[in-house]
């Protein structure tokens, strides 16, 4: 497996991107982080809610990362963990996209709770997965770069990756979430909440769609 | 499912205010000897229409004997929650129970002008799925349409604690009861809330056997009717506190907690306190500790009145009493309107400090013993009942019917129904529009309003003003 430079800086590209998508997005969370600021009448409340809510978001994703980046230890499977993969975030788009009613337990947690809600939010709508296809092509990336290494080695160094791509896809969620926040709270004024509130439900699902076929065709390539 | 937030949802009160003003007004038209099908009355409140201050509209149910009395949108301002994250219901649908059949109706009024029944909930599976009877008050919140009841199990709705239960917002399936500790609640009326701050209010009118007949007087001297009001963990469905007024505070009704979500304070009507039939408004609001205080802060005096002008079951006491049968509070949390519909007045009081109300209008209308006519020359059965502000608090409407069964205790020999509206002053004050006044159908009473794109007792915000 040949990668140029172009293929990794695409898929970090990709991973940053994704993070912008998802802290666009109201349904992550950011209108929480403009509430908490204007509630309690102070920015610092809407920083400190925007951190909470990283947090929780990072945990999603780890808590999907992980057990991939463990998986990608059989290196003889590879293929089929990639298609496998590819497949089920192809299956959780359709799901939303068919399943358009929202989870309800959602709004059983506490307005405070904003960590738990960060996480459940990002679990619910797969915004781990999405990250899924993106990662594997991190990982099978570096193991292409170093030719046969120990698996031992290999799933370290995954998981190292796992770790990396989570913080960066964070980074960049929190970053253009608190943006809007900010945006809303010190220039824009609460009107802007409603009229810049789009309905990504068909747009997100679609995406998972998207990145899953993008994972089996990468994988199929060779990549 | 819209791609957009519904235009009618409003972040803050403030914005709701800023609004574009309503163009209609949907009332409930209640046959009060169930002789004929109860229905809403499409009313049009644009002044430059033709057909302004008249009912364009007529929407009658397939049965009889429902008692409407209130309703609620199936989706309001409160799904900007920032916990929902999908805003994209839309303020379509009328959720509008029979408080005497624990019938359902879901009415589309999309085109209020063509208003239609989209679905209708049968009585049985109100009791199958929730063991409530009676439905009352709809409020639209986190987890779907909240409905609060006035029974309980049973033939006569004894049987068992009345309550709230949850419908799906969009299927409106009815899916359960709400609460997982009750406390203390035993009788339930209205409840309202506070989203981002997550307490939800109840309040106690009194068992069905109670009201449905009429009062019973002799439970109203002894003081059985509701004096409680209770405070809730939202989420956690918990009673975290039961306040009681005092057991002559008899019917603690309305709930009315300031717009402004930042703020932690609210407002009860109680109808008639035994001990010498003054009417009374408590504030509550949350203390410094954390738990709940209130304050008897409005009285309202009875007015003498010889036996001979009373209806029988007054005359003992030789007095009017005001009977505060309902409250509202302006989006702006500045005015709040307390129905006196046994003296026949509308009182406008300045509660910009919630402790120290002052009152600051006053209109005359109907009432025990005194029925003022309509400035316009119509006369005004019962007195100020239902009353709904415009979203921008320049307007106010009202009804006259309480109860049908009540309404011919308190005003035996009278029927009608009418809706009125009152404009108010630059810095208060209520002035009685002569030329708004819509006399209902005959054979029909008017009650609860609600107002096209919402109106002061049905959105609840999740955003602090600015």
């Amino acid at each position: 497996m040949e990668l140029d430079a172009s293929t990794m800086t695409a898929l970090w590209g990709a991973v940053i991107l994704s993070g912008i998508y998802h802290g666009v997005n109201p349904g992550m969370g950011w209108p929480l982080a403009v509430s908490a600021g204007l509630m309690a009448g102070r920015p610092r409340a809407l920083a400190k809610a925007i951190g909470a809510l990283a947090v929780g978001h990072l945990l999603a994703m780890l808590a999907i990362l992980l057990p991939f980046s463990m998986m990608t230890a059989l290196i003889s499977w590879q293929k089929e963990i990639r298609i496998g993969a590819g497949l089920l975030v192809i299956a959780a788009g359709m799901y939303l996209l068919f399943n358009r009613s929202h989870p309800r337990f959602l709004s059983r947690v506490r307005p405070s709770r904003l960590v738990l809600w960060s996480f459940l939010a990002a679990m619910a709508h797969g915004a781990g997965l999405m990250l899924v296809p993106i990662y594997l092509g991190i990982c099978g990336a570096e193991a292409g770069d170093g030719g046969h290494e120990a698996a031992r080695e290999l799933m370290g160094q995954n998981i190292a990756s796992a770790f990396f791509v989570a913080f960066a896809h964070t980074i960049a969620m929190s970053v253009a979430g608190g943006l809007i926040a900010a945006a809303i709270y010190f220039y824009f004024g609460l009107k802007f909440l409603s009229r810049t509130w789009f309905n990504l439900d068909m747009v997100w699902a679609s995406s998972l769609i998207l990145v899953g076929l993008f994972g089996i065709y990468a994988t199929l390539r060779g990549h | 499912m819209t791609l957009r937030p519904d235009p009618t949802f409003h972040a803050t009160a403030q914005l709701a205010m800023q609004a574009p003003v309503e163009n209609y007004g949907f009332t409930v038209m209640l046959s009060p000897d169930g002789s004929q099908p109860d229905g809403i009355a499409v009313v049009d409140l644009n002044p430059k229409s033709d057909t302004y201050g008249t009912i364009v509209h007529t929407l009658l149910m397939p049965y009889t004997g429902d008692e409407f009395h209130h309703f609620g949108w199936n989706a309001c301002s409160s799904s900007l929650s920032p916990l929902s994250g999908h805003a994209f219901l839309e303020r379509r649908y009328l959720i509008v129970p029979g408080i005497r059949s624990s019938r359902i109706y879901v009415i589309d009024v999309k085109d209020p002008l063509d208003a239609k029944i989209h679905k209708i909930i049968e009585p049985e599976e109100v009791f199958a799925k929730t063991g409530y009877s009676r439905p009352h008050t709809i409020h639209c919140g986190p987890e779907g349409i909240y409905v609060s009841t006035l029974g309980g199990g049973g033939k006569d709705g004894t049987d068992g604690p009345p309550g709230i239960f949850i419908m799906d917002c969009e299927t409106f399936e009815i899916i359960g009861q709400y609460e997982m500790d009750r406390g203390k609640q035993d009788k339930h009326y209205d409840f309202w809330w506070n989203l981002p701050q997550d307490y939800m209010v109840s309040s106690e009118w009194g068992l069905p056997p109670q009201f449905e007949n009429g009062i019973v007087a002799e439970d109203l001297l002894s003081n059985k009717y509701g004096h409680s009001i209770h405070f809730w963990d939202l989420r956690k469905r918990k009673n975290i506190q039961t306040m009681d007024f005092g057991e002559n505070y008899q019917m603690a009704l309305e709930i009315r907690p300031a717009h402004d979500p930042k703020k932690s304070y609210g407002f009860c009507g109680v109808v008639v306190d035994t001990t010498n039939l003054q009417g009374a408004i408590f504030t509550w609001w949350r203390g410094e500790d954390g738990t709940w205080q209130s304050k008897k802060t409005i009285t309202i005096d009875p007015r003498p009145e010889k036996a001979e002008n009373l209806p029988p079951l007054l005359q003992g006491f030789e007095a009017v009493p005001p009977l505060v049968t309902d409250i509202d509070l302006s989006l702006d949390d500045k005015y709040l309107y307390v129905a006196c519909w046994g003296l026949g007045e509308m009182h406008q009081y300045d509660v910009s400090d919630p402790m120290n109300p002052v009152l600051a209008g006053k209109v005359e209308l109907g009432g025990i013993a005194r029925g003022t006519k309509h400035p316009g020359g119509g006369d005004f059965a019962f007195g100020p009942q239902m009353v709904e502000i415009s979203r921008d608090g320049k307007r106010v409407y009202w009804t006259n019917s309480l109860y049908s069964t009540w309404d011919d205790q308190f005003y035996p020999g009278q029927e009608g129904g009418q809706m009125v509206m009152a404009h108010v002053g630059e810095n208060g004050g209520l002035t009685l529009d002569p030329d708004f006044y819509v006399d209902f159908p005959k054979g029909h009473r008017a009650h609860q309003i609600r107002l096209e794109g919402g109106d002061c007792s049905t959105d609840s915000f999740c955003y602090p003003n600015v």
